[in-house]
């Protein structure tokens, strides 16, 4: 394997995370930075939802920072943040070996594997808001779920021809768990022993504060809504523009510009579900909305040369 | 006579499908092998999460030679006729043979199909059968096309007899068949081949996999209560759990641990709740105890895989993530018992946020129709009115709990512990946990006269507003259970002999359920306020018409019901012509006594004379234009057969009307069947068309009269055979 053996245990948070890089580095993924906008999931990264469309090749993994406004417990929770971590592994198409691979993932992390209880428990996955869906398991550590395991069927309402496997590890349980912290904030996010050692709660407890109260109470409502339907007017506006651009003289389908769009949509509304102001009603109306984006989105996509259009 | 030994291995099959798949790969084999020709002696199945298996024991070698003869034109019909003969049959002209027959020489063709041999049978059926495999849902991975539940990475196909095991020659979108499979994920990663079902199943073994999921199953069950016995508990049964963990995996071992004493006080239901549906485990509870003197006290969990340390870290992840879930529990209960201790006035407000249906208005709206239709039911039900009502105010309070929101299927049960922690009385309490039931034809119906008000309320609510607003139940569709909610009606009175007048509370009268229209116009004015462009179709107004509709709707159930229970349908058909119908309990003591007399060789012999004078009546009503219904004279009567008849009609009626009123069917069904005799003798001596016009009039209508009697027990025109 990458690393070490099985009883070579991570000291810290980020030394999962460089494990993971590392592990997957090594597989051949390209390892991506995090997409620099708020996205409520890894999965909203580019590099996982449109590059899950379309004929062409793709291996990428990446730490994707989230957003959960709803899931905000001002600090005090031990396992619970509005702002947290996903670690995304996308590879077009699925190598047939995908699971061993993956399972060679949580021995790179230390989890010794003739000592703990792995399965894979039926999970299918389905976001509304993408207009996509997959089967798969959740991946139980002794009970605990350490991954969601997804072989993409659609994205934004088209076949995935060919599948792509995807992989997302919610970080901060699953290094409890290897590191051993039952409260999320004791647990180091730097190693133990560094000069100046910092737990998960030294990073971000004061922001999971202002975050909460922000998210809950202060947010200006009428802006969020003003801005969600700014950003939809905006997709459908990039989405309606023909794919000659004039000044080069070449075709350009603005997929990916349009696609932020709905990322900021989707935000929006996940914002405005936080402030409380959205009925049970209104909520599958908003979700319908961003699907809509999606949709066209993932359209756009298939015409860039990366979907596979040739002219 | 080989055997066949196919394991189909793949990723992980989810569990709930294992089952059911294992039955579809043995029959759709097994058919296909048969209709190609072959025959075997028996066949099992067998599933693990991640392989399904299929053992088939002596099949035929191949399937027998077949001969068919089929005869052809004349040898000296046009060419024409020959040649599509010859097409049709594949063969040429010298192959066929020429045979004399009446019109002169006829060509018959003889096709002899030569028996296949097995290995060429088994390739094709499997093919099929794997490439139209019905699962419940079926995906595509990698590159390629084909589909199956989850990746499927190899194809085990073997034929074996005494002379060894052959391969069959099979290749699936690139996966080609093989004698090769590999055991346990863990415990012996690494690929074997086997030579036949015996060799596999004790190789797998050897690799940590037990094939069968009822051996499993049986293991898993075994070990737990042995685990539980000797720390003096017992496992809390659990047959779905149970089937689903056994096909979760190969190699069970059984591991118990006790739950944190914070979490002890938690109620019963929640702590199996959350262990089953989060994490899958068994709940352990103290021996003997029952209802609220349950306490589960420790969690069994199964894992896949023996370990160097026992099962030592893996029964201590599985605590802590427990913990962590319990913690999560906790934080509901102790937030949702602030709540209810303050009286649930936050729930029930929220109620009015949660929409029921779009056109039928919020829960809160619901639950304020289902409080005023409890009170006007209490009487029936022996209950206090106003505390009817305040148990149908709070029965869905439940919903809006942090619990329930959690755990949707604690609803009730969660309530009850709410109403409890509110101080409200034990009928309340119990009213708000049991209001939902029965839930099917096998749930028990709950006792206690609040608990039945409450119950019917809910379910007639229910229906009389999805009826207002036309979303009755179409063949197999019945997404709001609407069939169910009628039985749970029918079984609460037949259960406690509830005198219902249903159509008064489906509302006849329209004022009886002018709720549902007050919702319905509240909806429409907010709706068009909002800007919207108004709720589709009509605002929902019950009608006499709707209420029609949805009695007959009760009937039909009613007789779904009854026909379990043995009573025939024609019998009940009988009975519904009748007034009162819409009182289920006086219906259904009607239709047990008809059923009862019509036993009877005297009830058999009355139905004979009731059709003849129904017969001979219906024929001369329609030749004459008239109706026989006008009083006969008895001054008319000629024979003293006919005398008799009117004594007897006459003492019938004198019995039957006060039997009626006081609902004694039995006695007036058997008023009914004394006129046996009479009216047989009536019909041996007297000829009813004579050529005196008033004596023929009179008997007539002496018929009639027979009808009439007859006819206010129960429609016997309905009664077949």
């Amino acid at each position: 394997m990458a690393t070490g053996g099985p009883a070579d245990k991570p000291r810290s948070f980020q030394e999962i995370i460089l494990r993971l890089q590392a592990y997957w580095a090594a597989q051949g993924c390209a390892i991506l930075q995090p997409y620099d906008m708020e996205v409520g999931a890894g999965t909203f990264h580019p590099a996982t939802t449109l590059r899950a469309l379309g004929p062409t090749p793709w291996a990428a993994a990446y730490v994707q920072p989230s957003r959960r406004p709803t899931d905000g417990r001002y600090g005090d929770s031990p396992n619970r943040w509005q702002h947290y971590y996903q670690f995304q592994v996308l590879i077009k198409p699925s190598p047939p070996d995908f699971q061993a691979i993956y399972l060679g993932s949580l021995e790179a992390i230390g989890i010794d594997m003739s000592l703990h209880d792995i399965r894979f428990v039926e999970d299918d996955w389905e976001s509304p808001t993408l207009g996509a869906w997959g089967l798969g398991w959740e991946v139980w550590c002794d009970g605990m779920e350490v991954s969601q395991f997804t072989y993409f069927q659609q994205v934004g309402g088209h076949d995935c021809r060919p599948v792509s496997g995807e992989l997302t590890y919610g970080l901060e349980r699953l290094a409890m768990y290897v590191l051993g912290y039952d409260d999320g904030n004791a647990m180091p996010f730097n190693d133990p022993g560094a000069p100046i050692p910092l737990t998960y709660g030294d990073v971000f407890r004061e922001a999971e504060a202002q975050y909460a109260r922000w998210n809950f109470d202060v947010a200006d409502t009428h802006m969020l809504m003003r801005h969600f339907e700014d950003a939809e007017a905006e997709c459908a506006r990039i989405l309606s523009e023909p794919a000659l651009d004039l000044k080069t003289g070449r075709r350009i389908v603005m997929a990916q510009p349009a696609y932020d769009q709905c990322i900021k949509a989707s935000h929006l509304f996940n914002l405005l579900d936080a402030r409380g102001v959205i009925s049970v009603t209104e909520r599958q109306a908003y979700i319908g909305r961003v699907r809509a984006l999606a949709k066209a989105c993932a359209d756009a996509y298939l015409l860039t040369e990366a979907g596979g259009f040739s002219a | 006579m080989p055997d066949l030994l196919i394991e189909l291995f793949s990723e992980e099959i989810p569990a709930r499908m294992q089952g059911r798949a294992a039955d579809d790969l043995k029959r759709r084999v097994t058919d296909g092998l048969v209709e190609a020709g072959l025959t075997y002696a028996s066949a099992g199945a067998f599933s693990t999460p991640r392989r399904l298996v299929l053992s088939v024991e002596g099949l035929t070698a191949e399937s027998p030679a077949q001969t068919e003869e089929r005869k052809g034109p004349r040898v000296d019909a046009p060419d024409k006729a020959i040649e599509g003969f010859l097409r049709s049959t594949g063969l040429a002209r010298q192959d066929l043979e020429t045979r004399s027959e009446k019109k002169g020489e006829v060509y018959f063709a003889v096709i002899r199909r030569p028996g296949r041999p097995a290995r060429d049978i088994v390739a094709e059926v499997l093919e099929t059968v794997v490439r139209g495999f019905p699962w419940p849902k079926s995906m595509r991975w990698g590159a390629g096309e084909m589909r199956w539940v989850r990746p499927l990475h190899r194809i085990l196909c073997l034929l074996s007899d005494e002379a060894g095991a052959e391969i069959v020659p099979l290749e699936i979108d690139g996966i080609r068949a093989c004698d090769v499979t590999e055991g346990h994920r863990f415990l012996s990663p690494g690929e074997f081949s086997v030579s036949g079902f015996e060799d596999y199943a004790a190789k797998l073994r050897r690799a940590y996999v037990v094939l069968s999921p009822a051996e499993r199953a049986e293991a898993i069950r075994a070990d737990a209560d042995t685990l539980a016995f000797a720390a003096g508990r017992e496992v809390v049964e659990d047959r779905a759990l149970l089937a689903e963990v056994a096909g979760l995996v190969e190699w069970p071992v059984v591991l118990m641990g006790a739950i944190g004493k914070d979490y002890l006080d938690l109620p019963p239901e929640v702590l199996q709740t959350s262990m089953r549906e989060h994490q899958k485990f068994f709940s352990v509870r103290s021996p003997g105890a029952a209802g609220d003197d349950v306490q589960i006290t420790h969690f069994i969990t199964v894992a896949n895989r023996e370990t160097a340390d026992d099962g030592a870290t893996i029964l201590a992840g599985n605590g802590r993530v427990l913990a962590a879930r319990l913690a999560d529990a906790k934080f509901f209960w102790d937030n949702d018992l602030r709540v209810a201790r303050d009286g649930m006035a936050p729930w029930l407000e929220a109620l009015s946020q949660v929409t029921f249906h779009a056109r039928l208005g919020s829960v809160a709206d619901r639950s304020a129709r289902i409080a005023r239709l409890a009170r006007r039911l209490a009487p029936v039900t022996g209950a206090d009115p106003d505390t009817a009502a305040e148990a149908a105010r709070l029965a869905k309070a439940d919903l809006t709990s942090e619990m329930v929101y959690e755990f949707p299927e604690l609803q009730g049960v969660m309530g009850r512990y709410y109403a409890q922690a509110a101080r409200f009385g034990p009928e309340i309490a119990d009213a708000v946990r049991d209001h939902y039931k029965p839930l099917g034809p096998s749930d028990e119906v709950p006792e206690g006269p609040v608990t039945q008000a409450v119950a019917l309320a809910d379910k007639i609510e229910m229906l009389r507003a999805f009826w207002a607003i036309d979303e009755k139940p179409t063949g197999s569709k019945d997404p709001f259970a609407l069939r169910r909610a009628a039985l749970g009606v029918i079984r609460l009175c037949l259960a406690h002999g509830l005198r219902l007048p249903l159509l008064e509370v489906l509302g006849r009268n329209p004022d009886e359920a002018s709720d549902l229209a007050q919702t319905s116009d509240r909806l429409l004015t907010e709706e068009l306020a909002s800007g919207g462009a108004g709720l589709p179709g009509d605002p929902a107004r019950p009608s006499p018409e709707i209420a029609a509709d949805l009695l007959g709707f009760f009937h039909d159930r009613l007789k779904v019901h009854l026909r379990d229970a043995g009573l025939r349908h024609d019998v009940i058909d009988a009975c519904l012509a009748m007034p009162g119908s819409d009182d289920l309990v006086g219906l259904v003591r009607r239709a047990e006594a008809l059923g009862a007399v019509l036993g009877t060789d005297e009830g058999e012999n009355l139905l004979q004379g009731f059709r003849r004078a129904n017969n001979i009546l219906a024929q001369a009503e329609e030749k004459d234009g008239v109706e026989y219904s006008f009083g006969p004279d008895e001054k008319f009567a000629e024979a003293d057969e006919e005398k008799a008849l009117f004594a007897a009609l006459d003492r019938a009626e004198a019995i039957i009307a006060p039997a009626l009123s006081s609902e004694d069917f039995a006695t007036a069904m058997a008023a009914m069947a004394d006129l046996r005799a009479p009216i047989d003798a009536f019909f041996e001596a007297v000829q009813i068309n004579t050529d005196n016009q008033i004596i023929r009039r009179n008997r007539l209508n002496l018929l009639g009269r027979i009808r009439q009697v007859c006819g206010g027990v129960a429609d016997l025109t309905r009664i077949e055979g």
